[in-house]
C-alpha cells in the first residue's frame, strides 16, 4: 500500500509534485482511483488523489459552460446539469464498472484524463471536444492553465487537446471546464434483431448518413446482448442493433417515420418508447454488458472495417464483440491467455489500420504486453518528447501508458 | 506601442540565396521554385497586408515526398520555413522573413477519397475549404467548418489556425472535424498522426498540431469528417433597440434548449455597411440585429423559428423577419458573409477576434465603443453570439502612419478587455504576429513556457514559421535556456 495524499488546493498539488520531482518519487495520479487497474501497472512511491478537491466553481447555463474542481464526482455534475435540462453531450463513460465490478463513480478529472466518451460521441464529439479549459500541475510542480471558459479559443498551443486523454502522465488536472448542451425533450430507440455484424455496421453507417441526427448506434453480439438490463431484449438471445433518436417532441414523429422508411430494408424494426429508451442507453453507458472475467479490448477503427476485423479475429480467437459509434469503437472480450491474445490480435488488426488498448486483464498480463497500442517509432519519439516537456523527471504515472513515458 | 517587430533575418543566408536555391533544386529535383523578385513579391504578405517581406524563395511541392525533400534540405541547411495555404491569414500567419523559404501547399489540392459510409474524406492540404463541401454535396454531405474566406482558404491553413466559422456553434471548429494528418516534420520525416477511426487511446498528437500555426511541421494530407447536410436551413432577422435586449434574447433561446446552427450579431454600423453592399433587407433603424439560423425539415424549421420569434418578442424585439425563400435566405447570409469586403470598400480596417462570455456582451460593447472613441476611430462590431466570438472592425486610414498605429493600439486594448471579461485574445484567426505580444495578457509565464516546451518537441531548432505566436523576448529566453541545459 502506498501513502495516499489528498491535496486541498492547487498549491498543495504543486508542492506535492515539486517534492516528488526533487526526490525522484514516482506518483500515482488519481481521482477516486477507480481505474487504477487500467493501464500498465506502475510502481509508485505515493499516490496523489484529487478526491478532496471537489465542487462546481462556475456554471452558466445560458453560456453552456461548467467548471469544476477535478475531484468533483461526475454524478454530482450530471445531477446539477439535469436540473437545468442540460447534460455533458459526449455522455461520459465510466470504465470503473468494467474493471471493478461495482459502481464507484468517477471524477470529472478522471473523465478528462481518459477522454472517456459514451455512445453519443458519434454525433456530438468526444470528451476532449467538449473540454474548453483545464488547470493542471505539470511534473515540475508548476500550475498551468490551458484554454479557458469561452467556446472558442485558438490562442497558442492547444494544451487542452494535448492533455486530454493523457492518463495522468503529463499533468495532474486540478480543474476542468466543459461545454454543456441542452438535453433533448424526447428519446426513441429503433431496435433490429439478429443482424449479422456486417449488416449491422452497414445499417448503422446508413443511419448516421441520414439528416435525422441519430445520436447512438450500437450493435451487441448475442452473448453481450443477453447481459443488458432490458429483460425483454436480453431474453431474446439474439444480437441486437440499436439506433437512438433525440429531438424536440414536435419533431420526433416525423424523424422516426423518415428514419424507419430509409432503413426498412434492414429488417423488422422494434421501437422503444421514451422511458424505455432512456433506461436502455443509461444501461449501455454504464457498460454493464462488458462486465466479465475475460480480458477486454477497446479497438478503434474505421466503421466500414469493423465487421471484417471482428470476423478476422473470430477466425482465430473465440471472442464476443460490441460495436459502438457506428462500428468505430469495438469492445472485444476474449478468453484469458498468457498475453490476452495481444500478439494475434494486434497482428490481425494491423491489416485494418486499427488501434487496440487492453482495458481489462490481470496485472501480470498488463505488465507483460503493450496495454496501449504501440505507436510507430516516429510517433513514439514525439510522445517521449512530450513526456519530457511536461514531466522531465518522470514522476507522473510513469509507465502507465508506455514504458519509459 | 511601435509597429510589430519581425524575427530578424540571417543576412548570411540572404547573401547566399543563389547558391542555396541551386542546391535546393538539386536536392528536390522537379519541385517548382519561385525565386525571381516579382514572383517572390507574390508571397510577401497575407491578409494582414500592413506587413510585408519577400521570402528567400517560394517552393510549391506537388506531393508529400517533394515536401519531405524540401523540408529535409531546409533542416540540413538551417533554413527557416513558412508554410502557406492561400495566404488569407488575418494575423500574419503566412508572413515570411527574408531568410525563409515559403512552402506553399496550393498545388497539393486533390481529393484522395470520399467515403460516405464512414463519413470521412481524405484530402490534400492545399484543397480549398469550400471545394471539400462542393465535392461532397452531390451525395448530400458537407465539411462543417466554414470560415468567411472558405472560397479561397485552404484546409492546410484551416488546420494551422484551427479555423472556425459562422456555423461552429453546432458543428465545432477544425479540431473537432479532423481525424488524421500526414505531417512532414521539421527534419523532413513523414509522420502519420491519428487515423481513420475516432479517438484511439493515445496522446492527441493531431489535436496538438491543429492550431499550431505552422510551427510544428507541414501538413500535406488530412482525413476530415464530412456530415450529412440538414434537410433544410433558414435564417431569421431580429432587430433590437439595445445590445442588452439582443444579448438577453440569445441567452433565452439557449435556455429554451434551442441550439441554433448560427447566431450572428451585428451592431448598427455593421448593419449599415452590409446593407449598402448586399441589399439584404437589413433594418437600418435598430441598434442591434441578430441573424439566427435553424436547421431541420420544413415543419421543424417553422416550429423552431416560431419559438424563437416568441422569445424575441418577449425580449423587446422591434423587428422580426423570417426568410420566406431560398433567395431571401441567401441574401441574409450574403450580407453577413460579405461584411469584411463591404467594409473594405469604404475604409481600411483591422479585424479583431476576441472571445467573451455572452453575458458580458453589452458591457464589452459599451467599453469597445468608448475605447475606439478615445482613439478617434470608428468601429463596427460583428459577433458570433452563440460562441462569444467578437469581431470589432476598427476603421482607419492605412496611408496615415499615426492612424495605423492608433488602430493597432486600440485593437490591443480591445483584446485586453476581452481577457478581463473572462475571454481570450483570439477565437478563430490565430495569433500570428498580430497578437503575439498580447499572449502574456492571457497566459502566465509558466503557461507560455509550457507551450514553448511543446513547440520545442516538434521543432527543436525553432525554424518553422519563426517569430510568431510567442513574444520574441520569451522565445529568445526559452531557446537560450534550452541551449544552456543541452550544453550543461
Amino acid at each position: 500500500m502506498v501513502d495516499v495524499f489528498a491535496p486541498r488546493d492547487e498549491r498543495d498539488v504543486c508542492d506535492l509534485v515539486a517534492q516528488a520531482a526533487a526526490s525522484g518519487t514516482p506518483l500515482e495520479v488519481a481521482g477516486f482511483r477507480t481505474k487504477r487497474h487500467v493501464g500498465r501497472p506502475i510502481n509508485p512511491g505515493a499516490c496523489v488523489s484529487l478526491n478532496a478537491m471537489s465542487g462546481v466553481t462556475l456554471y452558466e447555463p445560458s453560456e453552456l459552460v461548467i467548471s469544476a474542481l477535478a475531484g468533483t464526482p461526475l454524478g454530482q455534475i450530471e445531477a446539477l446539469l439535469a436540473a437545468n435540462n442540460q447534460e455533458l453531450a459526449f455522455e461520459p463513460a465510466d470504465l470503473a464498472r468494467v474493471v471493478n465490478k461495482r459502481p464507484l463513480g468517477v471524477s470529472i478529472g478522471g473523465v478528462a484524463a481518459t477522454n472517456a466518451s459514451g455512445p453519443r460521441r458519434i454525433l456530438r464529439g468526444a470528451a476532449r471536444d467538449h473540454m474548453l479549459g483545464l488547470r493542471a500541475v505539470n511534473g515540475r510542480g508548476e500550475a498551468i492553465k490551458a484554454g479557458g471558459r469561452v467556446m472558442k479559443n485558438v490562442a497558442g498551443v492547444d494544451l487542452v487537446r494535448g492533455l486530454a486523454g493523457s492518463w495522468g502522465t503529463l499533468g495532474v488536472f486540478t480543474e476542468v471546464t466543459m461545454k454543456v448542451l441542452p438535453r433533448a425533450e424526447e428519446t426513441r430507440t429503433l431496435i433490429f434483431i439478429n443482424l449479422p455484424d456486417e449488416a449491422a455496421t452497414g445499417l448503422m453507417c446508413a443511419a448516421m448518413g441520414t439528416p435525422y441526427e441519430v445520436s447512438g448506434a450500437i450493435h451487441l453480439q448475442a452473448p453481450l446482448a443477453r447481459r443488458i438490463a432490458d429483460q425483454d431484449l436480453a431474453a431474446l438471445g439474439y444480437a441486437i442493433t440499436a439506433l437512438r433518436l433525440e429531438a424536440f417532441s414536435a419533431s420526433m414523429p416525423r424523424r422516426l417515420d423518415a428514419l424507419r422508411r430509409e432503413l426498412s430494408a434492414f429488417g423488422e424494426i422494434y421501437e422503444l418508447d421514451h422511458p424505455r429508451s432512456l433506461a436502455f442507453w443509461a444501461d449501455i453507458k454504464s457498460m454493464e454488458h462488458l462486465a466479465s472475467a475475460w480480458p477486454l479490448w477497446r479497438i478503434t477503427v474505421s466503421p466500414d472495417k469493423a465487421a471484417p476485423l471482428v470476423a478476422a479475429i473470430s477466425a482465430i480467437i473465440e471472442c464476443r464483440a460490441a460495436f459502438d459509434w457506428s462500428g468505430g469503437l469495438i469492445w472485444l472480450e476474449a478468453p484469458p491467455s498468457m498475453d490476452a491474445n495481444a500478439a494475434d490480435l494486434r497482428r490481425v488488426i494491423g491489416q485494418f489500420g486499427a488501434d487496440a488498448m487492453l482495458v481489462r486483464a490481470e496485472p501480470h498480463v498488463r505488465a507483460s504486453v503493450e496495454v496501449f497500442h504501440p505507436p510507430p517509432e516516429a510517433n513514439m519519439r514525439l510522445i517521449r518528447g512530450l513526456k519530457k516537456a511536461f514531466d522531465p523527471h518522470g514522476v507522473l504515472n510513469p509507465g502507465r501508458m508506455y514504458a519509459g513515458v | 506601442m511601435p509597429p510589430i517587430p519581425l524575427a530578424r533575418a540571417d543576412e548570411q543566408i540572404v547573401a547566399k540565396r543563389e547558391q542555396i536555391l541551386a542546391a535546393l533544386a538539386r536536392a528536390a529535383p522537379g519541385v517548382s521554385i519561385v525565386s525571381d523578385p516579382a514572383g517572390r513579391r507574390a508571397f510577401e504578405t497575407d491578409a494582414l497586408t500592413a506587413y510585408r517581406c519577400p521570402p528567400l524563395a517560394a517552393v510549391l511541392p506537388k506531393s508529400t515526398a517533394e515536401t519531405s525533400a524540401v523540408m529535409r534540405f531546409c533542416h540540413e541547411n538551417g533554413l527557416r520555413v513558412v508554410a502557406r495555404g492561400a495566404g488569407t491569414s488575418l494575423t500574419g500567419g503566412a508572413l515570411p522573413t527574408a531568410d525563409a523559404i515559403i512552402l506553399g501547399v496550393s498545388r497539393m489540392n486533390r481529393i484522395l477519397e470520399m467515403n460516405f459510409e464512414t463519413r470521412t474524406a481524405r484530402v490534400e492540404a492545399g484543397i480549398t475549404n469550400l471545394a471539400i463541401s462542393n465535392a461532397a454535396a452531390a451525395r448530400g454531405f458537407f465539411y462543417a467548418p466554414d470560415p468567411s474566406s472558405q472560397l479561397a482558404c485552404t484546409l492546410g491553413g484551416n488546420i494551422a489556425m484551427n479555423s472556425g466559422g459562422a456555423h461552429c456553434l453546432k458543428y465545432g471548429v477544425t479540431t473537432n472535424n479532423v481525424l488524421g494528418l500526414t505531417l512532414v516534420a521539421a527534419n523532413g520525416d513523414v509522420i502519420e498522426l491519428g487515423g481513420q477511426g475516432l479517438d484511439p487511446a493515445a496522446y492527441d498528437l493531431v489535436g496538438l498540431v491543429v492550431g499550431s500555426e505552422g510551427q510544428f511541421g507541414v501538413v500535406t494530407e488530412a482525413t476530415v469528417r464530412i456530415l450529412r447536410l440538414p434537410e433544410g436551413a433558414r435564417p431569421m432577422l431580429i432587430g433590437f433597440a439595445t445590445a442588452e435586449e439582443a444579448g438577453a434574447c440569445v441567452a433565452a433561446i439557449i435556455a429554451r434548449g434551442i441550439i441554433p446552427v448560427a447566431i450572428e450579431y451585428m451592431d448598427k454600423p455593421a448593419i449599415k455597411v452590409c446593407e449598402e453592399f448586399a441589399k439584404a433587407g437589413y433594418p437600418l433603424d435598430v441598434e442591434a440585429m441578430l441573424i439566427v439560423e435553424v436547421e431541420g425539415s420544413e415543419d421543424e424549421i417553422a416550429a423552431l423559428l416560431a419559438d424563437i420569434a416568441r422569445i424575441a418578442d418577449d425580449h423587446g424585439a422591434t423587428k422580426v423577419r423570417v426568410s420566406q425563400s431560398a433567395e431571401e435566405a441567401a441574401a441574409i447570409w450574403k450580407g453577413r458573409k460579405s461584411a469584411f469586403g463591404a467594409l473594405g470598400r469604404i475604409s481600411d480596417y483591422l479585424c479583431m477576434d476576441g472571445v467573451i462570455p455572452l453575458s458580458r456582451l453589452p458591457d464589452v460593447l459599451r467599453k469597445t465603443n468608448d475605447i475606439c472613441d478615445g482613439y478617434g476611430l470608428k468601429v463596427a462590431n460583428i459577433f458570433h453570439a452563440g460562441d462569444g466570438n467578437l469581431h470589432p472592425l476598427i476603421m482607419f486610414d492605412a496611408n496615415d502612419p499615426v492612424q495605423k498605429q492608433k488602430a493597432e493600439d486600440c485593437g490591443a486594448e480591445l483584446l485586453k478587455l476581452c481577457v478581463e471579461a473572462g475571454g481570450c485574445i483570439t477565437g478563430e484567426h490565430g495569433v500570428g504576429i498580430e497578437k503575439r505580444d498580447l499572449m502574456p495578457v492571457q497566459f502566465t509565464p509558466a503557461d507560455l513556457e509550457q507551450q514553448m516546451r511543446v513547440k520545442h518537441v516538434f521543432d527543436p531548432d525553432w525554424r518553422l514559421n519563426p517569430g510568431k505566436v510567442f513574444p520574441l523576448a520569451e522565445q529568445a529566453a526559452f531557446q537560450a535556456a534550452e541551449r544552456g541545459s543541452e550544453h550543461g
